[in-house]
C-alpha cells in the first residue's frame, strides 16, 4: 500500500500498477521525465558519436567479468591495501549491520551531525533513518538529493535523483522549506542550496560518501562526481566514512580509466566529470587538510548469493550509469517512484528482486517489453533483457530457484495453459485445425478482449491460414505450370 | 548486438518459416513474402508442420515448454537452404535464443546449424536477393517502424528502410524517437496494458505527426499494436506488413 504521511507519499514495488496508473495520469510527471530522458540520450550519443563503442563497452564488460572472476581475492587484497593506507575496513553482511557499524563509528566520535555525499547503497540500506533514530542527523549534500530530501522523497533516478522535479517545484521546495526567494532562475536556485549546504559541511562531525571504483592492488577508492560536495564530504569533515558494494571492486589502477569514460558518457553524455576523487587514505602528518580518520564499509546485502549464479553474477557488473533507465520506454513514462525500489528502471528489476525478494518484486521483471534498448546502451554489456527473461522463470518457478521468493507467481492456470500451448505447438494437425477453426469461426470472435481493446481493435482472425493459403498458391502455380 | 553476419550467394531453395501471428491473423502477409522471393527465382519451400518459434512461453518463463515446442520446428528444415522469417521477433528467437536454449542438450548442434540459416525476410531481400523494385503505386508518404528485434536482436535498423526507398513513389518519412518500442512487448501489452497503452499512443501520435499517409512494419506484433491503436481512434492510418507493401506496389 502506498501510504500517505500528511504530505508525504512512500512507494512500494508491491504498487508498481497502481503507482504506473497515478504516474501515467500526471501530466507534469510524464513530461518532465519524457524531456529529462530525451535530453539525456541526446547527449549519450553526441559523445560517443567518434567513439568506437563496441571496442570499448567490450573493454568495459571484460574488466568488470574479470573483477567478478577474482571477487573474494580482490576484497581481500582490497582490505589489506587499504589497511596499509590507513583506511580502516569493515564487513556488514547486510543493510542493518552496515547502518550499525556506521553508527558506532559515528558514536566513537560523539558525532551528531553526518554530511553525505552521494550514494545509492546508504539509500538501500535506509542510512539516513538509522541515523535519525540515533540521534544523528544526516544531511544529504549532493544538490538532487539534498532536494529529495527536504522534499521528504526518495530519489527517482540514481544518478539524478531530482529528476522527477522541474524548475518550479524545486523553487517551491526551497521557499517552502528554507526560506529561500521563489525564481525561475536556476543559478540563483543553485546558490541558494549551495550557500545553505557550504555551512553545513563545516559544522558536520562525519562525512558519509559513496565509493565509484575501490582499486585492490592500490586501496583506492576513487568518487566521481560533479559538484564538489563529494570532495568537501571526504575532506572537511574528520572523519569520512566511505562504503560501497563489494562488487565496485576493481582489480587495476589502470582498470580505471575506461570504466570512467564509459561512466560519465553513458551516465550524463560528459567526457569527464567535474571532480574525480581519487581517496588514498586520512590526512598525513605534513598534510594540511583531509580527514583525521578514513573507514571502508563493505556491504554485502544479497551479493554474493546473486554471485554464486553463474548467470545472475551479471547484474553484478553494473557501474551505476543510469543509461538503461534514461533509454527505457518503461521508465520514461512511469518514472522512478513508480518501481518503488532504491534503483528503479531496468537494472533495478533485475537487481531488486535479489535484495526483496520477489514476492515483493513480482511485477517488476515482466515490466519490460524487451525492446533491448537497456542492454543496447549498458555500457559494460549486463545482458538485461536475458536477465529479466530469466527472473521470469525464476517467478513462475521455472528455474533454478536460488532467488528469494522463486515460484510465487506460479499458478495451476497458466501452466496449464503453457501446456496446452506446447500440445498444440507439437502437433501440427491439430495445430492446423484449430486455426482453421479461428478463420472460420471468427464471427463469433468477441470484439472485446481485456484490456487490449481497451485501448486497440481486436486482432481478427482471417478467413484463411497462411497453411491454408500456400496450399491453394501451390495448386495454382502447378495448374499454371501443366498450361504451359 | 549480432556479429557480423557474412551473406550467401543467392539460392535456389529457402524454406519459409510463417510464424504463428501471420497464420492466424495475417497470412496475406505470408503468401506475399513467399511471392517475393518466388519473383526471384527462388524455389520457396514451406513445411507444413510448422507452429510457432515458441517466444510467447520462451519470454513468459516456461522454457520447457519453448523447448519442446522449438524442437519440433527444429526438424522441419533437414536440407541446408537459408530459413526465411517475416519477422524480427520470431527470427531473432530462433537465431539468438535457439543455442541457449538448447545448450547442453543432444540438440546443441542443430539448434546452432539452424539458427545460423535463419534470415529475417528483409535481411534477405537486400543482402542474398540484391532486390531491385519496380514501383506501380501512386505518390504515398510512408512510416516505417523496424520492431526492436529486429533492429536490435538481429542488427537490422536498415533494411526495411532501403527496401522502401527502392520504391521510386514512396516518401519515406522521419518519425520522433522512432528506434522505441511501440509497447507491444508480446505478454507486456496484457500484463502492464497501461504502461503499453502510454508507449502505442506516442508511437500513433508520432506517425501522425511525421505526416505519414500509412505505416509499414516487419512485425506483425507491432502491427497488431500500432494499427489496433489507430483503427481505435478512428484514425485513417493504415498499416501493413512491409511483404505486403513491396508486393502490392510492385505486382
Amino acid at each position: 500500500m502506498s501510504v500517505q504521511h500528511d504530505s508525504v507519499q512512500t512507494y512500494t514495488p508491491r504498487d508498481f500498477h497502481r503507482q504506473a496508473h497515478e504516474a501515467l495520469e500526471n501530466p507534469q510527471i510524464r513530461a518532465n521525465f519524457r524531456k529529462a530522458m530525451d535530453g539525456l540520450m541526446t547527449k549519450r550519443r553526441d559523445v560517443f558519436d567518434d567513439w568506437d563503442l563496441e571496442t570499448l563497452r567490450e573493454l568495459g564488460a571484460s574488466i568488470r567479468l574479470r573483477a567478478l572472476a577474482k571477487l573474494p581475492d580482490l576484497l581481500e587484497r582490497l582490505e589489506a591495501n587499504c589497511e596499509a593506507n590507513g583506511i580502516r575496513v569493515h564487513w556488514a553482511e547486510d543493510g542493518e549491520e552496515a547502518c550499525r557499524l556506521i553508527g558506532e563509528i559515528c558514536r566513537s566520535h560523539d558525532a551528531t551531525s553526518v554530511i553525505k555525499g552521494k550514494s545509492m547503497v546508504s539509500e538501500e540500506m535506509h542510512l539516513n533513518t538509522h541515523l535519525e533514530e540515533a540521534g544523528i542527523e544526516a544531511l544529504e549534500s549532493d544538490l538532487g538529493e539534498y532536494l529529495v530530501q527536504l522534499n521528504e522523497q526518495t530519489p527517482s533516478h540514481i544518478i539524478m535523483p531530482a529528476i522527477h522535479l522541474n524548475t518550479d517545484e524545486i523553487s517551491r521546495i526551497l521557499h517552502d522549506k528554507t526560506g529561500t526567494e521563489q525564481t525561475r532562475d536556476v543559478d540563483t536556485l543553485t546558490a541558494a542550496a549551495r550557500a545553505q549546504l557550504r555551512e553545513r559541511f563545516m559544522a558536520a562531525d562525519v562525512g558519509v560518501s559513496g565509493v565509484n571504483f575501490a582499486v585492490a592492488e592500490t586501496g583506492t577508492l576513487c568518487l566521481v562526481e560533479n559538484e564538489g560536495n563529494g570532495r568537501m564530504t571526504t575532506t572537511v569533515p574528520p572523519v569520512h566514512i566511505a562504503v560501497t558494494g563489494i562488487e565496485k571492486v576493481v582489480e587495476h589502477l589502470r582498470d580505471v580509466p575506461p570504466l570512467y569514460a564509459l561512466l560519465t558518457r553513458s551516465a550524463t553524455g560528459q567526457h569527464v566529470t567535474t571532480y574525480f576523487n581519487m581517496i588514498s587514505g586520512p590526512r598525513k602528518p605534513e598534510e594540511h587538510d583531509g580527514p583525521e580518520e578514513v573507514h571502508l564499509v563493505l556491504v554485502d546485502n544479497g551479493r554474493s548469493r546473486i554471485y554464486q549464479d553463474d548467470e545472475l553474477l551479471d547484474t553484478l557488473r553494473c557501474i551505476r550509469c543510469g543509461a538503461c533507465m534514461n533509454h527505457c520506454p518503461v521508465y520514461t513514462r512511469v518514472g522512478g517512484h513508480t518501481y518503488g525500489t532504491t534503483y528503479p528502471g531496468p537494472i533495478g528489476s533485475i537487481l531488486m528482486p535479489h535484495l526483496m525478494g520477489l514476492e515483493e518484486t513480482r511485477d517488476l521483471p515482466t515490466a519490460s517489453s524487451l525492446c533491448g534498448a537497456c542492454g543496447e546502451v549498458c555500457p559494460v554489456k549486463i545482458p538485461i533483457p536475458d536477465l529479466l527473461v530469466r527472473l521470469r522463470r525464476e517467478s513462475v518457478g521455472e528455474g533454478r530457484g536460488n532467488v528469494p521468493g522463486a515460484g510465487v507467481k506460479r499458478s495451476t492456470r497458466e501452466v496449464a495453459a503453457w501446456k496446452g500451448f506446447q500440445w498444440l505447438a507439437t502437433h501440427p494437425r491439430a495445430w492446423r485445425g484449430g486455426t482453421a477453426l479461428a478463420g472460420k469461426l471468427k464471427a463469433l470472435m468477441p470484439a472485446r478482449l481485456g484490456p487490449w481493446t481497451e485501448y486497440r481493435t481486436a486482432p481478427r482472425p482471417a478467413g484463411e491460414s497462411l497453411h491454408a493459403l500456400v496450399k491453394r498458391h501451390r495448386a495454382k502455380r502447378a495448374t499454371e505450370e501443366e498450361r504451359s | 548486438m549480432t556479429p557480423v553476419k557474412l551473406y550467401p550467394p543467392r539460392p535456389d531453395k529457402v524454406y519459409f518459416f510463417g510464424t504463428c501471428l501471420i497464420d492466424l491473423f495475417y497470412p496475406e502477409a505470408g503468401l506475399d513474402g513467399i511471392r517475393l522471393l518466388e519473383r526471384e527465382g527462388i524455389e520457396v519451400v514451406f513445411p507444413e508442420d510448422q507452429t510457432c518459434c515458441g517466444q510467447p512461453a520462451y519470454t513468459s518463463g516456461y522454457h520447457d515448454e519453448a523447448q519442446a515446442v522449438a524442437a519440433a520446428q527444429l526438424d522441419l528444415f533437414p536440407e541446408p537452404w537459408p530459413i526465411i522469417v517475416p519477422s524480427g521477433s520470431c527470427g531473432g528467437m530462433m537465431r539468438t535464443h535457439y543455442p541457449p536454449l538448447f545448450a547442453g542438450t543432444d540438440r546443441e548442434v542443430q539448434a546452432r546449424e539452424v539458427a545460423g540459416r535463419v534470415f529475417e525476410l528483409t535481411e534477405f531481400l537486400v543482402h542474398v536477393c540484391h532486390l531491385r523494385l519496380e514501383d506501380r503505386g501512386r505518390l504515398e508518404r510512408v512510416a516505417m517502424h523496424t520492431s526492436c528485434s529486429a533492429r536490435r536482436e538481429m542488427g537490422l535498423a536498415e533494411t526495411g528502410p532501403a527496401l522502401l526507398a527502392r520504391l521510386g513513389a514512396v516518401e519515406l518519412v522521419e518519425q520522433a524517437r522512432a528506434a522505441e518500442c511501440c509497447g507491444f512487448g508480446g505478454t507486456f501489452a496484457v500484463r502492464h496494458p497501461e504502461v503499453s497503452a502510454a508507449m502505442v499512443e506516442d508511437k500513433t501520435r508520432a506517425i501522425e505527426a511525421a505526416g505519414a499517409d500509412c505505416f509499414v512494419t516487419s512485425d506483425c506484433g507491432c502491427l497488431m499494436n500500432i494499427a489496433g491503436r489507430f483503427e481505435h481512434r478512428q484514425k485513417a492510418i493504415r498499416g501493413e506488413h512491409i511483404a505486403s507493401y513491396l508486393w502490392r506496389r510492385t505486382s
